[in-house]
């Protein structure tokens, strides 16, 4: 199988890597780069587990060929703590929120409402539901999550 | 085990090219949303993507004289377009209903029109609003009216060598208000098991003086339902007008209502009837003063 060279920006540094030319960019993160926050659930874009954010957006990472993602910008949940180690309060808002039970959506969630939060700091209950309507979890019933996304835009806010 | 080669065109000019190199061994993609979940699916692919998405001058939505939308523009990016929510209503309520966010910020309008899905979210809002396709090959542009781009269920009359670049709205739209209910069991991650567009215009004596209605999910390909459309013109925007063009919207004079898997044909049928008053009344309540 042909393989193809890829060069962009994951969690801040640049990377490089030579993958097959069928890969998505989800196996490229979990094989390749061997970061397996982002999940595969559908691996047909319907579940959000495998979300991660590319230039500010947030897509299913297994629908996203890997030869578009040259020159691109890759946030995973693995990028989004701080240097020294300190949780994102996205992070820190799911665990006091209990919005983590089996966990296997979460890094996806996070990062669709990381996504979210980035782009409007002080959203509605209803655009908090709309930015992850395509996260599926069989586990929360969503509750917790919404508060949860809700409390780490307060906290966002006073910094 | 799946397997194809993947080429990145820059410009409508490599892309012919490509086109021509490797005819039927290739398909088009752009957002991927659709390619990629039937290469998934189906285990099978083509001998070569070719990728759209180099073409970021097609990426645009622009108001001069009429609506130009280009065909690599996003879902997302007609979502969160003020020009589309205030003036081209439907259209705006179409593409927020697609998939989620993450398959709108990728999937694109051209993509969603070529693909000719029967359910397609933004087919119904295009025919209401009267949109012309145009289609550009090696011989330079042709322009259609929607309307006649659908042949069958996930059949267009585009020809294999040409590629969706636009769609234009006349500028006469503006003067109308229109909305598309997307009528499904969830909120979200949903087909609609019907689709419902509404555009219409006011006189000054508040009869209805122009309509289009389209349904999606009626029939093979989205249709527009010209007789509901007559019978609206020149008459008042009240209740009994309205359940009377339900009435001949959900009637064999406009469509063919069938039995699915998914939605039964007599449930069709009462969602035109309740929706079409509905959607004409939020169109009458967004045409802007």
């Amino acid at each position: 199988m042909k393989k193809v060279p890829v060069s962009f920006t994951l969690n801040g540094d640049p990377v490089t890597a030579e993958v097959p030319i069928t890969w998505s960019l989800l196996e490229t993160l979990r094989e390749y780069f061997e970061l397996n926050g982002a999940k595969k659930g559908c691996g047909v874009g319907e579940c959000g587990a495998c979300t991660v954010i590319v230039d500010g957006d947030a897509v299913s990472s297994c629908l996203y060929p890997i030869p578009e993602i040259e020159g691109k910008s890759v946030t995973t949940i693995e990028g989004i703590a701080s240097a020294e180690g300190a949780l994102h309060p996205l992070q820190k808002a799911f665990i006091e929120n209990n919005g983590v039970q089996c966990g296997y959506c979460t890094s996806g969630m996070i990062m669709s409402a990381k996504s979210l939060l980035d782009q409007n700091p002080d959203p509605t209950e209803d655009e908090i539901r709309t930015s992850i309507a395509g996260n599926f979890c069989r586990c929360t019933g969503y509750i917790q999550i919404v508060e949860a996304i809700g409390m780490a835009a307060i906290e966002s806010d006073r910094k | 085990m799946i397997d194809y080669d993947y080429k990145k065109p820059e410009n409508l000019e490599e892309v012919f090219s490509l086109l021509k190199e490797y005819g039927p061994k290739a398909t088009l993609i752009a957002g991927g949303t659709d390619v990629m979940v039937k290469i998934r699916n189906t285990r099978k692919a083509p001998e070569v993507l070719i990728s759209l998405r180099g073409l970021e001058d097609l990426r645009y939505i622009r108001k001069n004289n009429d609506y130009h939308i280009g065909a690599l523009t996003t879902h997302r990016m007609l979502e969160q377009s003020d020009l589309v929510k205030t003036e081209l209503s439907a259209l705006h309520d179409g593409a927020s209903e697609v998939g989620s966010v993450q398959i709108r910020n990728v999937a694109t309008v051209g993509g969603n029109i070529c693909n000719a899905a029967p359910s397609a979210d933004t087919s119904g809002p295009l025919l209401a609003l009267d949109a012309t396709v145009v289609l550009e090959g090696p011989e330079g542009r042709r322009s259609l009216p929607i309307a006649d781009f659908f042949t069958g269920t996930y059949r267009t009359v585009r020809k294999a060598e040409e590629v969706l670049v636009e769609f234009q709205i006349p500028v006469e739209m503006e003067g109308f208000g229109s909305a598309y209910w997307k009528h499904s069991r969830r909120k979200a991650m949903e087909l609609p098991l019907l689709g419902i567009s509404v555009a219409l215009k006011l006189s000054e004596n508040k009869e209805i003086s122009d309509a289009r209605i389209s349904l999606t999910v009626a029939a093979p390909t989205p249709i527009r339902a010209y007789k509901a459309e007559e019978f609206l013109k020149g008459k008042p925007l009240d209740d009994d007008v309205l359940r009377e063009t339900g009435k001949i919207a959900s009637s064999r004079d406009c469509c063919s209502l069938r039995d699915s898997l998914r939605c039964a044909a007599w449930y069709r049928e009462k969602i035109i009837q309740v929706f079409v008053p509905r959607m004409a009344r939020l169109a009458a309540e967004r045409i802007k003063n």
